[in-house]
């Protein structure tokens, strides 16, 4: 391991600017091209390098795989609760136009939301299924 | 010429759609038929992007103050967007189940786990 | 032009997977399906499907490959050779290829603004998306409000495939420890546990 050192001091400087990139993807959807699906698989990405590189070891230091089943429930739950709110505020399911005083700009909030929920799903699953894969031992022959 | 142009990118999709059904299905290798899968998959979402496309339209993002912009379909796009995510998870349990696959019979020959099979 | 640069990527990507076919060390086969999954990137930005594009190079030549390449560490990388040409699959191929190449006879042509598919629901979406949503990009906003249903079920359907992945593998003897310690009751932390004294002796 401590022979790559390029690739370590690499994917070090990276890093930061894979997620950061992510939440630009995120927050730019609405603009250009990119979503909750991008942000997350790419928010994602990051911290597979980090095992890839780091061992599985530590990039399970930095986010337990708790965190990351929690995360995969949580983002269904933040798109299916936008739905229940809606709901709550007498509209329809998923209906954001109740959200916000006039109906665009509930709708903003509405699509903020779901996207939000995709995200935190996207990213939960992709790096929950990477840690299942990267975690079996492999079967003696 | 215009009218076989219009069809090549069908065609050549239906050639990478049984090119990925012929890996599928000819090749013994759990994990080869799982990426002749893919293939195949993506030659759908290649057939159903091209025909939203309209030449001469640009992507469907709204540009602000201009008129007569034709924009491409974005409803092909949509249905795609989501069928990649759905794609990759369904391949994750499909590889899943290779792996369990291996674990119980030492291999990933189609072959071999039948025979096994009928040992049984 | 665009169409000339078109063909060149539909031609890669004819040769790729084919590639991929022929191929029988399933490392090679996993790093093709990248690049054909890339190719597949630039053909979307061809046909002006950005976010798709966008989707297919991060999940299709990121993910998807990572994870193939974690399951080839696991099931070993060569793949047989099949044992004798089978010849009933290539008719099955032939035939439902010539099927459906007679098929596109009918379709309208390649990017015609007066095909069917862009006459009813689309006209709509790009009128009133921007009025009624406040959002340019189009595809989010049918992806997320519009078509708000679908997404659900969508990302409802990534969260079971991950229920399904954990279930099949991060389980049992061969997994190392997914969950913390005192979650899990596996072979270690019973051999460590003391044996419970019989308090009556």
């Amino acid at each position: 391991m401590d022979d790559r050192v390029i690739l370590r001091v690499g994917s070090k400087i990276l890093i930061p600017f894979i997620l950061l990139f992510a939440l630009y993807v995120q927050f730019h959807g609405d603009f250009g091209p990119g979503g909750g699906f991008q942000a997350g698989v790419i928010f994602a990405a990051a911290f597979i390098l980090y095992a890839l590189v780091f061992g599985l070891g530590a990039a399970k230091a930095v986010l337990p795989p708790i965190v990351v089943h929690t995360c995969a429930a949580v983002g269904v739950m933040i798109y299916a609760g936008t739905g229940v709110v809606t709901l709550l505020l007498g509209g329809k399911f998923l209906d954001y136009n109740v959200l916000a005083h006039n109906a665009a700009h509930g709708q903003e909030w509405g699509i903020f939301s779901v996207e939000t929920g995709v995200l935190v799903t996207v990213f939960g699953v992709m790096v929950a299924i990477f840690y299942a894969f990267a975690g079996r031992r492999r079967a003696e022959p | 010429m215009k009218e076989v142009l219009g069809l090549y990118n069908y065609w050549i999709v239906i050639g990478l759609m049984m090119i990925g059904f012929y890996t599928m299905i000819s090749r013994g290798n759990l994990v080869k038929k799982l990426v002749g899968l893919s293939i195949f998959q993506t030659s759908v979402m290649i057939l159903y992007i091209s025909m939203g496309k309209i030449l001469g339209g640009t992507a469907p993002i709204i540009i602000e103050g201009r008129e007569n912009v034709v924009y491409t379909n974005p409803i092909p796009s949509v249905l795609i967007l989501t069928a990649i995510v759905v794609g990759v998870a369904t391949l994750a349990v499909g590889l899943a189940l290779v792996v369990r696959i291996k674990e119980a019979y030492g291999t990933i020959e189609e072959d071999e786990i039948h025979e096994q099979d009928d040992v049984m | 032009m665009s169409v000339v640069v078109d063909i060149a990527l539909l031609a890669f990507l004819a040769v790729t997977a084919f590639a991929v076919m022929k191929q029988r060390n399933l490392f090679a086969v996993a790093m093709l399906s990248g690049i054909y999954s890339l190719l597949c990137a630039a053909l979307y930005t061809m046909l002006d499907a950005v976010d798709v594009a966008f989707t297919e190079a991060a999940v299709g030549a990121g993910i998807s490959t990572v994870l193939v390449l974690g399951t080839l560490a696991l099931v070993g990388h060569k793949a047989k050779k099949p044992a004798r040409p089978r010849l009933l699959p290539l008719f099955v191929v032939l035939i439902t290829g010539g099927v459906m190449v007679y098929g596109t006879l009918d379709m309208p042509p390649f990017g015609n603004a007066d095909n069917p598919a862009h006459q009813h629901v689309a006209p709509r979406y790009i009128e009133k998306s921007e009025e009624e949503t406040d959002v340019p990009n189009i595809v989010t906003s049918v992806l997320a409000s519009y078509r708000g249903y679908d997404t659900m079920g969508e990302t409802n359907v990534i969260f079971t495939a991950l229920v399904g992945v954990l279930l099949l593998i991060a389980t049992g003897e061969q997994s190392r420890r997914i969950w913390s310690a005192d979650e899990r009751n596996g072979g270690v932390f019973e051999e460590s546990s003391e044996p419970v004294e019989d308090g009556h002796g």
